[in-house]
C-alpha cells in the first residue's frame, strides 16, 4: 500500500532559503542543502523548492542550489515558481529536479500543460492550484493568490488531469496561514473530480491537523513549510504520530 | 567502473549524482567500446517502452546488451530499465524487449481494485521473498519510491522483492542470474535506495 507523504516546502530566493529552520544554536540556516538534508535525514517524502527570486538574475543561483541540492539528497525534488515555458521545465529539470509544478504559467498558456506532459512525461508535471471561495464557487487565484482569474478551480484541475498534469498541489487560500487544519471540504470536491494524486497545502498549524487530513481517503500528500521550519511540528515525530494513528507512513530511523 | 547507458531516455543526472555519492566510479555513455569494457551496466530509463526499444535498437544496444549480460556482467534495469529485461511489452502496442528475463509488461490500470490510482507513484513497502546481494542491507516493510503506470507480469520465477497497489502485488525487485530489474528508482529512494546502488558497485560478475 502506497504510504501517505509529508512534504515540506522550501522558498528560495537568489539561491538562498527564506526563512530557514532553526537548529539549535544557529538562527535561520539559510543554506538549501544544509536544510534539503536536514529534511531528508527526518523523513521528509519528497522536498518542494519555490523559486521566488523577482529578478533574472538571481536565476542561476536557483540553478546552482538546485544542482547541489540534487548531488546530496536522493529523495524526489519537485520545483516550482517562475515556470512559464517547456525552457523553464527543461532548466530545472538539467539540474536534478524530478518534478516541475507549474501555477500562474499554466493560467497564462493552458497549453503549456499538455506540451510538458508529452515532452517529459505526465509524472513530472504537477498541476499547482491556489483556490478561494467567491460567492459559494472554488475559483482559481493568480499572481500568488492576489487577482481572481475568474475560472472554476474544479474544471481548472479536471482539465490539468485530462492536459496530463500527473499531481496536483491544492493550495486553500481560505485557509491558508490561519493553522486551523487543511480545506477538507475543498478536497474532497477535487478528489470527485479528478483520479490523479492530490497534495493538500494551507492550514497546517498541528500534527492533528494532518491526521484529519489523511482520513481523506483521496488525499496523497500533506504539504507545508512554516510550521515545518520553525519546529513547531517536526516531521520524524509528526510522521510517527500518524503510523501510530493508523496512516501508512514511511518512517526514516535515526 | 558502472557505464550508465545513455540512449536519450530520461534524466540521468540523479542517478549518476547518487552513483558518485556511493563512491562508485561511474561512466554515462552510449560508447559500445566503453559499455564491453564497464565492470557493470545499468540501464535507466523513463517514458514509454516502445520508444526506448527502439532507441536502444537504433543504437545497436540492444544485441550488445544481451551479449553482455550473456558473458555474465552485472546488469541492473532501474524504472522502464527493468521492463526493457522483460521479453514483451503491451504499452500502446506490442513490443518486443531484450527478453533476458521471462515476463510481459502490461497496464496496470485494469488489474487495480477501484479507488486505486495510475501512475502507481509514491513511496511503497518493499516486501522481500528471496534474499538478494543487492538488498542486503534493505528490511522487510522499507519503503521505496515508484513512479509507473506498467507493470512486470509473469516473472514469477525471477521475484525478489514485490509492493502491494491497489489489490496488485507489483514485481519492484526481480532478478535472473546476473541480471537484475527494480522498478522503483534507487536514486531515489534515499538511504535505502543508495545502500542498494551501493550493493551493485560491488556485485560480483564476469569482467568485474
Amino acid at each position: 500500500m502506497l504510504n501517505r507523504r509529508i512534504i515540506p516546502c522550501l522558498d528560495v530566493r537568489n539561491g538562498r532559503v527564506v526563512k530557514g529552520v532553526n537548529f539549535e544554536g544557529l538562527r535561520d540556516v539559510d543554506d538549501p542543502v544544509a536544510l534539503a538534508k536536514y529534511y531528508n535525514d527526518s523523513g521528509a517524502d519528497e522536498l518542494v523548492f519555490y523559486d521566488i527570486t523577482a529578478s533574472a538574475e538571481g536565476r542561476p543561483l536557483f540553478a546552482d542550489a538546485l544542482r547541489a541540492v540534487a548531488s546530496q539528497v536522493f529523495i524526489p525534488l519537485t520545483v516550482g515558481g517562475s515556470i512559464n515555458t517547456l525552457d523553464d521545465f527543461d532548466r530545472v529539470l538539467k539540474c536534478g529536479a524530478d518534478k516541475v509544478s507549474v501555477n500562474s504559467g499554466a493560467i497564462r498558456d493552458p497549453g503549456l500543460v499538455a506540451r510538458a506532459a508529452r515532452r517529459y512525461g505526465d509524472q513530472c508535471v504537477v498541476l499547482s492550484v491556489d483556490v478561494r471561495r467567491v460567492d459559494g464557487a472554488y475559483r482559481v487565484f493568480a499572481r500568488g493568490g492576489r487577482d481572481d482569474t475568474g475560472l472554476d478551480a474544479l474544471e481548472w484541475i479536471r482539465r490539468g488531469a485530462d492536459n496530463g498534469a500527473g499531481e496536483v498541489v491544492v493550495n486553500s487560500i481560505d485557509t491558508d496561514g490561519v493553522r486551523g487544519g487543511f480545506d477538507l471540504p475543498l478536497l474532497e470536491a477535487v478528489g470527485r473530480a479528478v483520479s490523479i494524486p492530490i497534495i493538500a497545502s494551507g492550514g497546517a498549524g498541528k500534527a492533528e491537523d494532518f491526521l484529519d487530513l489523511f482520513q481523506l481517503p483521496c488525499v496523497d500528500a500533506g504539504l507545508a513549510a512554516s510550521i515545518f521550519h520553525s519546529r513547531e511540528v517536526d516531521i520524524r515525530g509528526l510522521k510517527r504520530y500518524l503510523r501510530q494513528n493508523g496512516v501508512s507512513m514511511r518512517i526514516v530511523e535515526e | 567502473m558502472i557505464a550508465v547507458v545513455d540512449y536519450g531516455v530520461g534524466n540521468l543526472f540523479s542517478l549518476a549524482r547518487s552513483l558518485e555519492y556511493v563512491g562508485a566510479n561511474c561512466a554515462v555513455t552510449r560508447d559500445p567500446e566503453a559499455l564491453r569494457r564497464a565492470d557493470r551496466i545499468i540501464l535507466p530509463g523513463v517514458g514509454a517502452f516502445g520508444d526506448a526499444a527502439r532507441r536502444l535498437r537504433d543504437l545497436g544496444l540492444d544485441a550488445l546488451l544481451q551479449d553482455q549480460a550473456a558473458l555474465g556482467k552485472p546488469l541492473l534495469g532501474i524504472c522502464l530499465g527493468m521492463q526493457l529485461l522483460l521479453d514483451v511489452s503491451y504499452e500502446y502496442g506490442e513490443h518486443p524487449g531484450l527478453g533476458l528475463i521471462p515476463g510481459a509488461v502490461k497496464p496496470l490500470a485494469p488489474a487495480l481494485a477501484p479507488g486505486a490510482k495510475v501512475p502507481h507513484m509514491g513511496w511503497n513497502a518493499l516486501r522481500i521473498l528471496d534474499g538478494d546481494p543487492l538488498l542486503a542491507g534493505v528490511r522487510q516493510g522499507d519503503s521505496v519510491y515508484y513512479v509507473h503506470s506498467y507493470y512486470a507480469t509473469g516473472c514469477e520465477a525471477s521475484l525478489v522483492a514485490v509492493s502491494e497497489h491497489g489489490g496488485v502485488e507489483v514485481p519492484g525487485v526481480v532478478r535472473r542470474g546476473n541480471v537484475c530489474g527494480m522498478q522503483f528508482h534507487p536514486e531515489k529512494s534515499g538511504a535505502v535506495g543508495l545502500g542498494m546502488l551501493a550493493a551493485f558497485a560491488k556485485e560480483e560478475g564476469a569482467g568485474c
